[in-house]
């Protein structure tokens, strides 16, 4: 079996757990449009979720998908990969 | 009842870690390994070990399927030689930077090209700066000794660092001497379950080193400096223990021949220094006050206990088995350095070199060399710093 | 005349050490040989050491296999071609000359597995002085005891007990209980046996 004992000194190791929003709110990034899913056209193929390089696109089956606004970049690849646009870039105030 | 059999040097170490009760074993052949793993997959198939012996198909591999394990909290072993140790080389960097306790026996063999299956010190000592506490055998007995305790060392909350054991191919690997083995329940009551700074069990996502600033990198190798300086305590008292329990201490970091009132000491490392050490009995039969003082541990450098032995000698002579073309031998580099730290006032110290690509070094050879220096040093003789003995017969 | 191996170089200075070359075929078992006499010497306390040539070896090629017994700790290293004694397997790696590569130390001794009558002569050894010679026929006693591998009389442990009444550094109960260890059961039994007997039929033919 194994025991897990801290180092004497408590040294520090190379080790790293996923958090939320640990580079920052990224949303602010966005400079002119975000997307914005028409949730009538979503076909809940999840092709967005999947290619979201902020992972913050979640695709409900049943509600489709949503977009938090805190972490997205704007950077409209997910209006590239739907297949049914269903998601647009639109001008921010 | 411990017991006292005839084994190769691969043998013995297989029959250590046999003892060590590792989980994961993983390697890749090379010679002269190779008889390592290959009676450890025998101990596996027979049920006398219980471990997952894991072929990969390469020595990189053989040593990230190890880290991985050893990271999700196995005991694990693997052994490797020469080119194989050089394929490893990414990962003994990860291993030791990512605190991973593990064991890993290099039965030397002389770094390729040309093709060369013999024994020199140019494999393992290419491994110096990886942060590895590295030990050396002098003979079989050590080399099964070295490896038990190198599962205790790694795994002391102290050091946290992997622990490479060498040992010569052939001259030890291949050839069979006594060695006695303790007992298992004896072993197992002084090893203890395993121990690690931190366990990556899937019970929750974790980054192993990940992306880090260049400050925290830096404080995580600071650790690994103040480690290595507290391993020097931490092998000096398991070799105190062991030697209690087992009846076997060697005397720490280096090991002392004949040197109380020895005026001139040989430094060494490994099998050869069996050779020196009769060299030195025959020298000591003629007057010639000389000693032998050997590197057992060669990370963490045991420069104060080489200072101690040194300090009064009137000329120190280094034979190193490996060279850093362009330089000289890495065992010379470190003790000037080491030495430096004590005194601004040196006695000569002279690196002989030779022993490469698996030349043999006999006891006349090292007395012929040794008698040679030790008159020039008597009569006021510059004896310089550097020679490549390349013996011939 | 039984013993000559006492008055080589080694032994001075009060030390015993004695080095053994056995010489045969890959396959016919010398550095097995060579790792039992290790084990005979633990038996008696003492120290040895067991080791094949440092290379490339393959069935049928003549190889060699080092051992030394000594009564303290071993220092020395390494495989060597000077020797106390040399054993050889095969007879007819006398004639074709791989015996003679190797030196024999004056007072030192030939242990050859041969048929009775056969001569050894003195241009094919390699000898600095007076050498012993014994003969006895181990692939006899192989076959005897039906100790066949793979179509090969194993003539290893025979000639390990032929040494025994060479050698005095280790008795011939030693070996015959270190080859029965090694090899477990009754094969263990049969070599064994067969080390007892050849230690029992060598036969001193003379010096070369």
């Amino acid at each position: 079996m194994v025991k897990v004992v801290p180092p004497v000194d408590n040294a520090k190791v190379p080790l790293t757990k996923p958090v939320e929003g640990v580079g920052g709110k990224t949303g602010l990034w966005r400079t002119m449009y975000k997307p914005v899913v028409d949730s009538s056209k979503c076909t809940k193929c999840f092709l967005c979720e999947i290619y979201c390089p902020g992972v913050c696109i979640v695709v409900d089956p049943v509600k489709g998908a949503t977009i938090n606004y805190d972490y997205c970049k704007g950077c409209g690849l997910c209006t590239d990969v739907c297949p049914v646009k269903a998601i647009s870039m639109v001008p921010e105030e | 009842m411990p017991m006292k059999i005839a084994l190769t040097g691969n043998y013995a170490v297989a029959y250590a870690v046999k003892l060590a009760k590792p989980q994961v074993i993983a390697a890749y052949p090379i010679t002269p390994q190779t008889p390592v793993v290959e009676k450890l997959s025998e101990f596996v198939e027979s049920g006398e070990l219980k471990a997952q012996m894991i072929r990969v198909e390469s020595e990189h591999s053989a040593l990230a399927a190890c880290l991985g394990a050893a990271l999700a909290g196995a005991r694990v072993f693997t052994a490797t030689s020469s080119q194989g140790l050089l394929y490893m080389h990414e990962i003994i960097h990860w291993a030791s930077r990512v605190r991973a306790p593990m064991v890993m026996a290099v039965v030397s063999r002389t770094i390729n090209a040309p093709w060369n299956i013999w024994p020199d010190h140019s494999d393992f000592l290419d491994q110096r700066d990886a942060g590895w506490v590295m030990a050396y055998a002098m003979d079989n007995q050590e080399a099964f000794d070295l490896t038990l305790q190198a599962f205790k060392i790694s795994e002391d909350p102290e050091v946290y660092l992997p622990v490479m054991v060498g040992l010569e191919g052939f001259v030890l690997g291949h050839t069979a001497m006594p060695v006695e083995i303790p007992d298992e329940k004896d072993v197992d009551a002084w090893l203890g379950e395993r121990r690690q700074p931190y366990v990556v069990d899937g019970s929750e996502p974790i980054g192993v080193g990940g992306l880090t600033w260049p400050e925290d990198t830096e404080d995580m190798f600071y650790g690994i400096q103040q480690a290595m300086e507290r391993a020097k305590s931490a092998i000096k008292r398991v070799d105190a223990e062991y030697g209690k329990l087992f009846g076997r201490s060697y005397g720490g970091l280096i090991q002392c021949y004949r040197c109380e009132d020895a005026k001139y000491i040989a430094v060494s490392m490994g099998a050869w220094s069996g050779e020196l050490m009769e060299s030195v009995n025959m020298l000591r039969d003629e007057g010639y006050p000389i000693g032998v003082a050997r590197i057992r541990f060669y990370r963490p450098f045991p420069h104060e206990d080489l200072w101690e032995v040194a300090r009064s000698a009137r000329a120190v002579f280094v034979f190193d088995r490996a060279i850093s073309f362009g330089s000289w031998g890495q065992i010379y580099a470190d003790l000037v350095a080491g030495l430096l730290l004590h005194t601004n006032k040196l006695p000569p110290v002279m690196d002989i070199v030779t022993g490469i690509a698996g030349v043999h070094v006999s006891a006349e050879d090292f007395y012929a060399m040794i008698k040679k220096l030790i008159e020039k040093v008597e009569s006021g003789h510059n004896i310089g710093y550097f020679e490549w003995v390349r013996v011939r017969r | 005349m039984e013993v000559y191996t006492d008055n080589c170089r080694a032994v001075e200075g009060g030390i015993m050490l004695y080095e053994i070359i056995f010489l045969g075929r890959g396959g016919q078992g010398a550095v097995t040989a060579a790792n039992i006499l290790v084990q005979a010497a633990i038996y008696e306390d003492k120290y040895g050491q067991g080791s094949p040539f440092f290379g490339a070896e393959r069935r049928g090629a003549p190889v060699a296999a080092y051992a030394r017994v000594s009564d303290k700790p071993i220092l020395r290293r390494g495989i060597f071609s000077r020797a106390d004694a040399i054993v050889v397997l095969d007879h007819k790696l006398i004639d074709i000359g791989t015996l003679k590569r190797y030196i024999i130390k004056p007072g030192g001794a030939l242990i050859v597995n041969a048929p009775q009558g056969k001569g050894i002569s003195r241009e094919l050894v390699n000898a600095e002085g007076r050498v012993a010679v014994y003969i006895v026929n181990a692939t006899r006693i192989a076959e005897e005891l039906k100790l066949i591998v793979a179509g090969w009389p194993v003539v290893n442990t025979s000639m390990l007990g032929a040494l025994a009444r060479v050698l005095p550094a280790v008795s011939i109960d030693s070996v015959a209980r270190a080859v029965k260890e090694y090899f477990g059961g009754r094969v263990g039994e049969l070599n064994s046996e067969a080390a007892v007997r050849a230690y029992k039929e060598a036969t001193f033919i003379g010096e070369v």
